[in-house]
């Protein structure tokens, strides 16, 4: 059901950067809403998804040599959805995550120094080495984290789209969350509330055919997940997420109708984790050839594929772009190692918010 | 002479089998000596003798089954030998020593205790209210010497009760508390009777501690014991000896209750068919059609019955449960059928059944429906090789040709023995009942 | 531990209950961020009757009746806190919080910690605790102490109706979670609100009636049976102290150890179990800090260990009452 003709799309963000200009997009949102569909706004896309493939592919190598350590879940496959939604959501839009967020983090626009820094445990880390690869946050983004309960951050969506709308705000709030939170209470717990309230909220799950190591099927009595979000009383649909120009092109159409008051609203973006669950994983639970298949249908590739075809792009501007993405990537490892640790005795800090404070 | 006896190894155990025999005549054996193997319904245990002396006969045979308290063996007590140790841990717990550690004369000795210690030192440690399985032994191998128990220390005098406050105001006020009576429960030294000391100067001497009371253990309460040793001896060997396994199919009955409202159109009452009828009837030709599962397993080979009888569980009011046999379920037509049905159920209620009755049916069926479960895995009834269970028919939503409608339908299952079929022959038989039942015209 | 006011006259007694809405009142008239969301809070006028009257006041946006899904309205009270608002969620009973439980240790209690102090959570979240109502194991346990082990939310137990109707704007003003725990018991119980008091403090335990020879230290539903049995045991010649936690976290351990300091014996009465309690950690504490001020062990009123029963005799006999704390205090002194 993916609409991914350029004329729609071409629509959808014309009518995005219209609704944009509302109260809260005038402080001009971020980058990618305003950008045109030009050669430029493939390029973005294109940066910001080899971003997140080379900062994981240097934190596997961190995680190997023991630089950064607790469960680490990459991405790796899934970049299209990551990019592609948040170029409907503008800066005061909110977004709330998953333990599988290091993508969701720097599409959002957290710094690739904090986002590293926070796997090194620094003091300068994007939540002060408290949280981990799993807790990433950054209140001046309304990046909400970093949830490593499967689900637990739906409630908590509902409750920020919840008060925007009390506010008297047009923001959104999109959360994301795997095949696996849809089998989870909270989830439909917070389908409910929101389409029983309309609350602006969109719910973006990135199912990726298995929770952890058990498949769709062997979790699911009925797989079709749009429709069963649907029967909440919310418009959902399924999308390619592994087609950024696709997804883009859902979730302004989704965005634009939750900002206008449409209630709650659900996009199912197929995609697929090239690597294991966590760090490694046996992997015994999924065939070779279908990871196989799916490595065929790499979003990355295949966007910088479509730009070459259209002659946007060559090797040259794609060798520089990866040269950039590196050396930003270099830097945010260095940084991260050059910076101070925690003071031990700031451990109970930030437990209340009474100044220095504990219990 | 005392006798060996067959002892209660539980509440629920009324007899017991004896397995083997672990002393033969003329052997001595000490009290705590295993002697027997005994298999109750639940185990098979060692079993100890509470004498000592000598085997005069063994009374019962190994493989007999007696009941509880029956002599089975006959010890001659006046030729025991000399005590030797018990050689298992005794049934009941061994009295805790008493707190004051005096010498108990004749305490049994622990395994440690009597093999690095002589009487001597277990005398002398004895005298000393020593405890042997404290004192470290620097003989050779363990052993301990007259000169470890000289040297142990002996049990410090008993603490002196009082209160961490008490204690507190006695060390600043310089009073001894030694010399103290406590005014607290147990004789608790409290801070009162420290002040009260510091004033008149007066140490009295201390009281003699009343014992601590100890907690009272209650005992479990027992079980009643069941009634049911029939049933789970016969329950547990189809367990333990027939390998089941279990199919269910679902059987859509609108065919056949159509045709069944057909057919009491104008019945009387008494005479109206249930659906328990067209159902038995269906598995007695289904047996009929499958004849493996019709029969008995007897030596190690199935024995396929000649014609079918079907065992109808049925459930006793007193408790318990019988199946006795429905013959010629396969040839009998359905208002015979429902006759003969009738009466065997109201027969085997009152205690009525016929010997030939409750011998060898070929195949048992157990309806469970009138109790409301959807569907019933049962146990098989040795030497039959086969259980048909029958729920409650209940109305589904089937879907007919695309389209979703609501049918009777009924859960039908299958335990069978797979030593003597397997699971391809048991889904002839159930496909064979569901197809029998789709034309309830041909029962 | 409060804000006193000159003002006096001698207003009508109030019930828990009442207190309780005319802090709900005062505080969704003070800040328009406030709002009350919870089962049955509106049409209905909350299960235990708290809400009556609030959704005709204050409409249906901020008296908001949500669907029996703990976890999902409970998650999104945290979240509209994180969004600016400052909720008031309430939950019909601590055993029905358990459902939402991962948002409130997962999340409310978390957030500020785990984002190095980026987002902090001022949620408030109501519930009626305790037995004594002959409501069954399912709608009477006393599960304060499991929340009160939770480092980063403050948990409150007002046991009086001066605390009912000046304890929540003290939570509303927390920037942290607070829970507030109200006993079932109290709802009904009068008092006559302190016109001289303005506001509480969440910090401090209050000592509810002076005493020399053992402090008895309860909180919430416990409080009048622990008051009860001092009165009795006045008659005997023994003076007990009253020590009313009000907080549940974080403990005033200088108001409990002082008073342990003046009589020297401790009497700990806790609705809930004793394994693991409150009662346990107050215990320990006691003897922790105050050891070589103990005349006598500490002793321990708790409930059975029972899910507690329907039937009325048996959940009596469950419960702490006026005679088990009277003997148990005697045992202490004697």
């Amino acid at each position: 059901m993916s609409s991914t003709s350029a004329q729609t799309e071409g629509k959808a963000r014309r009518a995005a950067r219209k609704s944009g200009r509302g109260k809260a997009g005038s402080a001009a949102a971020r980058g990618a809403p305003d950008s045109l569909p030009s050669p430029d706004h493939h390029l973005s896309l294109l940066r910001q998804m080899l971003t997140i493939r080379r900062f994981e592919e240097r934190c596997v190598e961190l995680y190997s040599s023991t630089e950064i350590r607790g469960f680490v879940h990459l991405y790796i496959g899934e970049e299209a959805v990551a990019v592609g939604v948040n170029q409907a959501l503008g800066q005061e839009d909110a977004v709330v995550s998953t333990y599988r967020e290091h993508g969701h983090a720097l599409a959002r626009g957290v710094p690739a120094e904090a986002v590293m820094a926070e796997m090194y445990g620094k003091a300068t880390g994007c939540s002060r080495g408290r949280g981990g690869s799993m807790h990433l946050f950054d209140a001046d983004r309304r990046f909400y984290g970093g949830n490593a309960i499967v689900a637990g951050g739906l409630p908590l969506a509902a409750g920020l789209a919840l008060a925007d709308r009390m506010r008297g705000s047009t923001h959104v709030t999109c959360c994301f969350f795997g095949d696996g939170a849809f089998a989870e209470g909270e989830f439909h717990e917070t389908a409910n509330l929101a389409a029983l309230w309309q609350l602006p909220l969109l719910l973006v799950c990135e199912n990726n055919l298995y929770a952890m190591g058990t498949s769709l099927a062997r979790e699911h009595a009925q797989t079709n997940l749009a429709m069963r979000a649907a029967s909440y009383g919310m418009p959902a649909w399924t999308v390619d997420g592994m087609d950024v120009l696709a997804v883009e092109a859902a979730a302004q159409r989704a965005v634009e109708s939750v900002r206008a008051g449409n209630g709650p609203h659900f996009i199912e973006a197929q995609t697929y984790r090239f690597r294991a669950h966590s760090m490694y994983d046996p992997d015994r639970y999924r065939a070779k050839s279908e990871i196989e298949a799916w490595k065929g249908r790499d979003p990355v590739q295949g966007l910088a594929d479509r730009m070459r075809t259209d002659g946007r792009l060559d090797d040259r501007t794609m060798e520089e772009l990866d040269k950039g993405v590196l050396g930003e990537i270099d830097r945010a490892v260095r940084s991260a190692e050059d910076a101070p640790m925690e003071p031990v005795a700031d451990l109970l800090r930030f437990v209340t918010s009474a100044p220095g404070s504990t219990t | 002479m005392a006798e060996f006896t067959m002892p209660s190894l539980g509440a629920d155990m009324e007899e017991g089998t004896l397995v083997e025999w672990l002393v033969s005549p003329g052997e001595t054996v000490t009290k705590g000596d295993v002697v027997a193997v005994v298999e109750t319904a639940k185990s098979t245990i060692e079993v100890e003798c509470f004498d000592s002396g000598t085997i005069s006969a063994l009374l019962v045979e190994p493989g007999t089954t007696v009941p509880v308290g029956t002599p089975m063996a006959s010890i001659d007590s006046a030729v025991a030998p000399p005590a030797r140790p018990a050689a298992k841990q005794p049934v009941t717990p061994a009295p805790a020593p008493p707190p004051d550690l005096q010498p108990v004369p004749g305490r049994p000795l622990t395994r440690t205790e009597r093999a690095v210690s002589t009487p001597l030192v277990r005398h002398l440690a004895e005298e000393k209210g020593i405890d042997l399985s404290t004192v470290h032994g620097s003989g050779r191998g363990g052993r301990i010497t007259r000169s470890d128990v000289e040297h142990a220390p002996t049990e410090p005098p008993p603490r002196l009760r009082a209160s961490p406050l008490a204690r507190r105001l006695a060390q600043s006020m310089g009073v001894d508390l030694g010399g103290l009576r406590g005014t607290g429960r147990n004789g608790t030294i409290r801070a009162d009777d420290v002040r009260a000391a510091a004033v008149d100067h007066l140490p009295r001497e201390a009281e003699p501690r009343e014992p601590v009371e100890k907690p009272v253990l209650a005992s479990p309460a027992e079980s009643a014991p069941g009634a049911r040793a029939a049933i789970a001896a016969l329950m547990t060997r189809a367990k333990r000896e027939i390998p089941h396994y279990y199919l269910s199919t679902k059987v859509d009955l609108a065919a056949a209750m159509a045709w069944m409202r057909d057919q009491n159109t104008g019945r009387p009452v008494a005479q109206r068919l249930v659906p328990v009828a067209l159902l038995l009837k269906a598995v007695a030709l289904a047996a009929r059609q499958v004849p493996e599962l019709n029969g008995h397993w007897k030596d190690d080979a199935f024995v396929p019955a000649n014609g079918v009888r079907l065992g109808i569980a049925v459930s006793l009011r007193g408790g318990g449960l019988t199946a006795p046999a429905l013959a010629d379920a396969d040839t009998m037509p359905l208002p015979e059928l429902m006759a003969a049905l009738r009466d065997l159920v109201s027969r085997a209620r009152g205690g009525r059944l016929r010997a030939s009755e409750t011998t060898d049916p070929t195949l048992t069926v157990t309806n469970l429906g009138d109790q409301g479960v959807e569907a019933v895995f049962g146990v098989i009834y040795p030497p039959q090789v086969a259980l048909v269970g029958l729920g409650r028919v209940i109305e589904q939503p089937v879907a007919v040709n695309g389209m979703l409608t609501v049918h009777p339908t009924v859960t039908a299952t299958l335990s069978a023995d797979h030593r003597a079929s397997d699971g391809a022959t048991g889904a002839r038989f159930l496909t064979a009942i569901e197809r029998l039942l789709q034309r309830p015209e041909d029962l | 531990m409060s804000t006193r006011r000159s003002s006096a006259g001698a207003p009508p007694p109030t019930t828990y209950r009442e207190a309780l809405r005319e802090g709900l009142r005062e505080a969704m008239h003070e800040d328009e961020r406030v709002f009350l969301m919870g089962e049955d809070v509106g049409n209905y006028g909350g299960c235990f009757g708290v809400s009556l009257g609030l959704l005709e006041e204050f409409g249906p946006e901020r008296i908001r009746d949500t669907p029996l899904s703990e976890s999902g309205f409970v998650g999104a009270g945290i979240g509209a806190a994180l969004g600016g608002m400052r909720p008031v969620v309430e939950i019909m009973t601590v055993n029905f919080s358990l459902l939402a439980m991962d948002q409130i240790l997962n999340n409310a209690a978390t957030l500020l910690h785990m984002s190095g102090g980026q987002l902090g959570v001022p949620v408030v979240i109501r519930m009626t605790t305790g037995a004594g109502r002959q409501l069954g194991a399912q709608h009477s346990h006393s599960l304060e102490g499991w929340y009160a082990h939770i480092p980063g939310i403050r948990v409150l137990a007002p046991a009086t109706v001066d605390d009912a109707r000046h304890m929540l704007a003290a939570a509303l003003a927390d920037p942290d979670p607070v829970l507030i725990f109200e006993h079932g018991s109290l709802y009904n119980a009068e008092g006559v609100l302190d016109g001289t008091i303005e506001a509480v403090d969440l910090d401090t335990a209050a000592v509810r009636r002076p005493g020399t020879d053992v402090s008895v230290i309860t909180y919430g539903g416990s409080l009048p049976k622990a008051m009860a049995a001092a009165d009795v045991l006045a008659g005997e010649g023994i003076s007990a102290e009253v020590v009313d936690l009000r907080t549940l976290r974080p403990l005033d351990d200088a108001t409990i150890m002082a008073s342990v300091c003046r009589t020297h014996r401790a009497v700990i009465i806790d609705e809930a179990w004793r394994s693991g309690s409150l009662a346990a950690e107050i215990s320990s504490r006691i003897t922790e800090q105050a050891f070589y001020e103990l005349d006598a062990p500490v002793e321990r009123v708790c409930s059975a260990e029972v899910p507690i029963p329907y039937a009325r005799q048996l959940e009596e006999a469950a419960l702490p009452q006026v005679a088990t704390i009277a003997d148990a205090v005697r045992r202490t002194v004697s």
